[in-house]
Parts: structure tokens; sequence; C-alpha cells
């Protein structure tokens, strides 16, 4: 299982770098939100993979019996996708309205903040 | 003392919710964000008080103990850097009530304002690595917004690029994060520092904190990471900008020496050869960048990426010495670029450009704004007695004591070259003729109340004091450098106060 | 975008979806649940309010600006934490009613904080949803 999700990972950086650059707008979010679900995923497969164990102590135990789940990489996970999600939602507010304003998608025409004067 | 720990975070919140309740009432919002800002002023100098005291201050949030739940801790250096955050906070919300169009402020200024310094402070205060890359987010959704705000051409073309570099930091931070939890299992610093110390897989870790490097010399604007930031900084208006130029890279920088001091202390040993390299190269590129510039802001903005080269290099060095240099200059860099970016705004209201060639006569007409642009430009280029000289020499002492000679060189070129810089724009903007002479002539900010004018000028007027005053009596200064310095060499105090031992 | 099957669902689904997100909201306490997908399903209820009816009259059922939405939230979730420090603790500590209400039970700071993420998630997506539809 590690490893399957390892290739997917790796898949996932690659992926999301490629788009990343491409010159359309459109495609360079996608990348971005690409290399936030491959972080993602890192942070699972390296918090160790544990089946069926959930971290939860059973009634009139004071402690955790044997294998579980460790239940920090979900937290982060559930924090880093939240924080993901209202990035993306503004990166597509931001290019739509750019789109609007600069009238194209293509980012090698979006050079006067570059230029010399 | 736990509450000052967290007021600097709360109050900028409190003043961001009353603002966006405020929503419809401009006066309203504008003395909301006026008095929040003051009183973070005023939190951010006890909470210096009692650090400087008593030593390293710590939180639990939640009562969780530490590893296990998120600490906020304050040692010198992080309560110095809240403090900076209160001073220009305050001086950027106090020139904004004057220099500020009404349709951006209606639009939630004040609120995105207070957002952003709410970030800017959690990241300085928090003692748990995954904490800190939240409060990157939150100060940079804050920074994305205020820099888009308006929606000009230039600003969404400078936003797209300023929101995909930081968003590809933030991918690198959140993926050295995870390899670092898959390492060790902890995400407290001070934990942290303690775990790798004794981490069996020390090349790995060389990996890691070569990852740190990344995702915190994008923020910083290190060579050669730092294109973002000259094709950004110039777009939004001159608080946004000054605010930007004053906090956000130094962020980067405390967060690369908060790293680099208390958990990859083996590794910066063996990266300090290429953190110098890299410290050479961006004050070099960036000077030289400067150089041909033909744009007030821009020219700033490469000199910005420039000097944080001097940072980095104190980090590079890595004595105590090179650390209070690194200190001290944060301290000087912090008021010069917002006090510099800040006049540009008086500027563009006087003329109504930043284009070099067409501005000019500006010494003859307005002495004020050109004493207000002399001190913290002069100070930029570490000429004596004012502030950047010192820190320059600080530094530059440490990498004499390194026998870091060709560093020294640069530095010291890098200095002159700013000085020419400066002189450039001085002869430009100030000293020769105007190109139109109606545009001389005509009333300076015509429009202007009184009780306007004295809105831009305190807050410029106030930092240009500070940095004769740092310039002048320097041995305060250097002492609270000194001691932050020691606290970041030897964190063992930092260590005991959050874990509540010594292990 | 005029459908008679989707306005004439809307009117009923619009009040369920809301239902659901409130018991999402309470019954993430100790299962799965909570602030941030409660809001998430309240917010798509308007949302497909507003594919059904437009923005202005989704605006209309919604009565308040989602960013006062935005600002009772973020104020609420700051209070809840902010509590703990008047008790002389943290930041943050959980703070509950020892002996519990009648019907309500044992309530305490955390689900006021889970109320407020809930309200700011709502006022958020609603910000968005709302300013991308408008024009």
């Amino acid at each position: 299982m590690e490893v399957t999700l390892a290739f997917v990972i790796g898949g996932l950086y690659a992926a999301g770098i490629y788009l990343m650059m491409r010159r359309s707008i459109v495609k360079l979010i996608i990348g971005l939100a690409l290399l936030g679900h491959a972080a993602n995923l890192l942070i699972f497969t390296i918090g160790r993979l544990v089946r069926g164990a959930p971290p939860i102590i059973d009634h009139g135990k004071t402690h955790l019996i044997g294998q579980f789940a460790d239940p920090v990489p979900e937290a982060l996970i559930l924090t880093a996708i939240v924080i993901g999600f209202g990035v993306s939602a503004f990166a597509i507010v931001l290019i739509w309205r750019s789109h609007e304003t600069v009238g194209t998608d293509d980012l090698d025409e979006m050079r006067s903040t570059d230029s010399f004067d | 003392m736990n509450i000052l720990l967290i007021l600097p975070i709360l109050i900028p919140l409190l003043t961001a919710i009353s603002s966006l309740l405020a929503w419809r009432n401009r006066s309203l919002q504008r003395v909301f964000s006026t008095t929040g800002a003051c009183a973070l002023f005023g939190v951010s100098l006890a909470l210096f008080a009692v650090v400087w005291q008593d030593g390293v201050q710590a939180s639990q949030m939640g009562n969780w103990p530490a590893p296990f739940g998120i600490t906020m801790v304050a040692d010198l250096f992080s309560a110095l850097m809240v403090v900076l955050t209160g001073l220009t906070g305050l001086g950027v919300v106090v020139y904004s009530l004057a220099a500020i169009d009404p349709e951006r402020e209606s639009f939630g200024f004040h609120a995105l304002m207070h957002f952003l310094l709410m970030g800017v402070c959690g990241a300085f205060l928090t003692g748990d690595i995954f904490n800190l890359y939240v409060w990157f987010e939150v100060l940079l959704i804050s920074s994305f917004v205020l820099l888009q705000l308006g929606g000009e051409k230039a600003q969404l073309e400078g936003a797209i690029k300023y929101v995909t570099i930081n968003l590809v930091s933030s991918a690198l931070f959140l993926t050295a994060i995870a390899i670092l939890y898959g390492m060790v299992g902890t995400l407290n610093m001070a934990d942290l520092a303690v775990q790798l110390k004794s981490a069996d897989r020390q090349e790995m870790l060389t990996t890691v904190s070569v990852l740190f490097l990344l995702a915190f010399g994008i923020k910083a604007a290190i060579f050669p990471l730092f294109f973002w930031l000259p094709a950004s900084y110039h777009t939004p208006p001159a608080p946004v900008s000054a605010i930007f130029a004053g906090l956000l890279t130094k962020v980067g920088v405390y967060a690369l020496v908060r790293v680099f001091t208390l958990m990859f202390v083996q590794q910066s040993e063996q990266l300090s050869r290429l953190i110098l390299v890299a410290a050479g190269l961006t004050m070099t590129t960036g000077i030289l960048g400067a150089l041909v510039q033909n744009d007030f802001r821009r020219v700033l903005s490469f000199n910005l990426v420039s000097h944080i080269g001097y940072m980095i290099m104190g980090l590079g060095l890595f004595t105590p010495l090179a650390l209070a240099g690194t200190v001290f200059y944060t301290i000087h860099d912090v008021l010069v670029k917002t006090c510099l970016f800040l006049v540009g705004g008086i500027i563009y209201r006087l003329r109504g450009t930043y284009k070099l060639s067409k501005l000019g006569g500006l010494y003859q007409a307005r002495p004020v704004v050109a004493v207000v642009f002399l001190v913290p430009a002069l100070s930029l280029a570490g000429v004596p007695p004012l502030s950047g000289f010192w820190g320059k020499f600080i530094l530059i002492k440490a990498g004499l004591d390194r026998q870091a000679y060709l560093m020294v060189a640069v530095a010291l070129v890098v200095g002159l070259l700013t000085l020419y810089s400066m002189a450039i724009v001085w002869s430009e903007a100030f000293w020769k003729r105007a190109p139109d002479d109606r545009q001389a002539e005509a009333p300076l900010l015509p429009t202007a109340q009184l009780h306007s004018r004295l809105l831009y000028f305190i807050p410029v007027g106030v930092l240009a004091c500070l940095m004769v005053l740092i310039g002048a009596l320097p041995e305060p200064f250097y002492d609270i450098a000194g001691r932050a310095a020691e606290q970041l060499m030897n964190p063992t105090d930092y260590v005991r106060t959050v874990l509540g031992r010594l292990p | 975008m005029s459908s008679l099957i989707l306005s004439a669902a809307t009117r009923y689904l619009l009040p369920l979806l809301l239902l659901l997100s409130v018991y999402l909201l309470l019954r993430g306490h100790n299962l799965p649940g909570g602030g941030f997908v409660g809001g998430l399903v309240g917010a798509a209820a308007f949302a497909l309010h507003c594919i059904a009816h437009g923005v202005e009259t989704s605006k209309r059922v919604l009565r308040v600006q989602p960013r006062t939405l935005i600002a009772v939230g973020l104020l609420t979730a700051a209070l809840s934490g902010s509590l703990s420090l008047f008790a002389g603790r943290p930041f943050m500590t959980g703070i509950w009613n020892s002996d519990g209400l009648t019907i309500l039970g044992k309530i305490g700071t955390p689900a006021v904080f889970d109320m407020g993420v809930y309200l700011v998630v709502l006022g958020v997506v609603l910000t968005i949803i709302y300013s991308l539809s408008e024009e």
C-alpha cells in the first residue's frame, strides 16, 4: 500500500509541477491544487498506515492498547485541506477577475509588472 | 503572563471583527482600526518588557501540555519582532487614514490589515511548526486580498505572480513538515530541537532542512527565489506595499533564523557556505536590479531584496556576533523599508507618478519631503551615524572574525552601490529640474487639509527619528540584539520553558 | 436559469439541507461531523437556492450579509476561546458547566467554538459564491 501511495504522490507532484509550467492560467491553478493534494497525501502516508484501528480509548480503559492509527496526520491534513479550499476559492476568483481585466489567460502576456519602466 | 502571549493575536482579530461588523460605517472602521493598532503596539511593548525582565515566556493553548498541544512562546527575538509589527502596523494604519481611497476602505481594507497583523504576530509567537504553517497561510490570504484590492490591471497581474509563488512555497513547507513528522513524530519546535539531535538519519535531515530553506527562502526573497517580489510589491497602494515591504519578507527571515538556530543546528553548519553564497548573490543581484529601474517603488523593491542578503549573511556566519547583527539589521530594515515606501506614497500624492524620469524639483518645492526621504535613504546605504551603519558594522565585524573576507567585500561593495542607487533616486526625483514646469509650480498636496498632511508625515517622521535615534545611541539596541542572539545560539531556556523540563 | 423542477424542489430542499447542516454541526461533538462540514452543507443549500432562484432572491432569503456571518462566527469562536482567560487558564482551554442543563446536557466552550466555525464557513463560502455569480 505504501509503495502504491508513494507512486501516486510522486505522480501528483510531477503533474502539479508540469501543469504549473504551462502558459495557461487555469492549468496553473489546477497544478497548484495538485501540489497541495500531493503534500496532503504525503502527510497521510508518512504518518504510518494502520488498518481499522481508530485511536479511541474503550470504556473502562485508561490508555490505548496495541496498534492504533496516529490521529495527528489526519488533523494536519484536515487543516491543510481547509486552508487549501480557501486559497483555491480565492485563486479562482482572482484568475477570473484578471481574465476579465487583462483579457488573456496566457501567462506570457502578463508582463507589464516585470517590464523596465 | 499567559495573557500577554495571546493578546497580540486576539487584539487584531477583535479589531478586524469590529471593522467587519461596522462595514457600512467607514469612520467607525477608522476609529476601530486606529484603536486596535494602538492597543497592539502597547501590548507588544508590555510583552517585550516581560520577556526582557523574566526571560522566555510560554503558554500552552487549551492547557494541553507540550509537546502534545500548541505552545505559544516568546523569546527576545520573537518579542522584538512583535514590537516591530506593532510599530509598523500603527504607523501604516495612521498613514492609511489619509492615504487610502474610500473605495478600498469600504471593501474592508482595515479588517484585512488587521487580519494580516494577526497572522504576522501569530507566526512570530508560535512554538509549533505546523501552527507556523497555519499562521503563514493566514497572513498570506490576507496579503493576497490586500494586494488585489481595488482590482487594477497591474495589481491583478502582480497578484497572480505573488499568489502562485507563495503557494508553491507553502506546498514545499507542508512537504517538509510531513517528512519531519514522519521521522520524529512531533511538531513542537522545542521538542523537535531535542529529538533531532539524536535522530538517526542525519542525511535525511539535510534534505528536510534544504526544503525549509527553499520554502522560507521564497518568502524571504533570497536569491534565486526573489523574482516574485519586484513583480508585485510596487502594484498596490503605498500603505499596503509599505507593510508588505516592512514585515512580510521579515517573517521569512524570522522563520529561517528560528528553524536553523533551534532545530537544524548541525545542518546550518553544513549549509553555512550555501547560505552565505545565497546571501552574497541576493545582495548583488538585488542592487544591480535596483540600478537599472526607473520606477521609484521598483528601485525600492530591488533594494529590499538586496538587503535581505545582509540578514541572511548573519545566519550564514552563525556566530553570536553575526546573529546579533542579523537581529540588529532586521530592526533597522523594518523601519527603513516601511519609511521609504511611505515616502514613495507621499511623492505619488504630490506628483501622481512613480516614474523617476517624470519626477523632479522636489527638493526645491518640498524640502520636508526631501529630508524624510534622505534620512532612510542614507540609513539604508549605511552612512554613519544612522541605524544602517551600525547594522552593517556588526555584520562586517562578524564576517572579519570568521575570516569570510569575500563575503565582507561583497557586503561593503553592495553598501556603496546602495548609496549610488539612492543617489540616483535623489538626483532624479529631488535635484533635477522638474521635466514639466507646470508640475513644479502646482500646489503640493493640493486638496489635502492640515490634518491629512499630519497623518502623512507623522508616521514617516517618527520612523525617521527612530533611525536617527538608533544611529546616535546604538548601545541599548545592540544590547537587545546581543541578548536575543545569545538566546538563539543557546536555546536551552527556550526548550526548558516550553517543555517544562530539560531532557 | 429557470427550471421548474429545480425551483420547486429547492423549496423543500433548502430547509431540509439546513436542518441536516445543523444536525452535522451538533453531532460533530463526538462523532464524525462538525462545524466545517455543517457549514459547507449549509452553504451548499444556499448555493442550490442561488442556482434555482438567482442571487438576489437567495440573498433575501439569507437576510443577513455573508460577511456579517463571518464576523459573528469569528467573534463567537474568539470569545469561546477567551472565556478560559477569565478563569485564569490558558487560551482555548475547554470549560464545561459541570451540572448540565435540562434537555441540552453538558454544554461547553468547544461546542460554541464549533458553532463559530459553522458561521465562518457558511459566510466565507457564500461570499465567494455570491461574488462569483453576481457578475
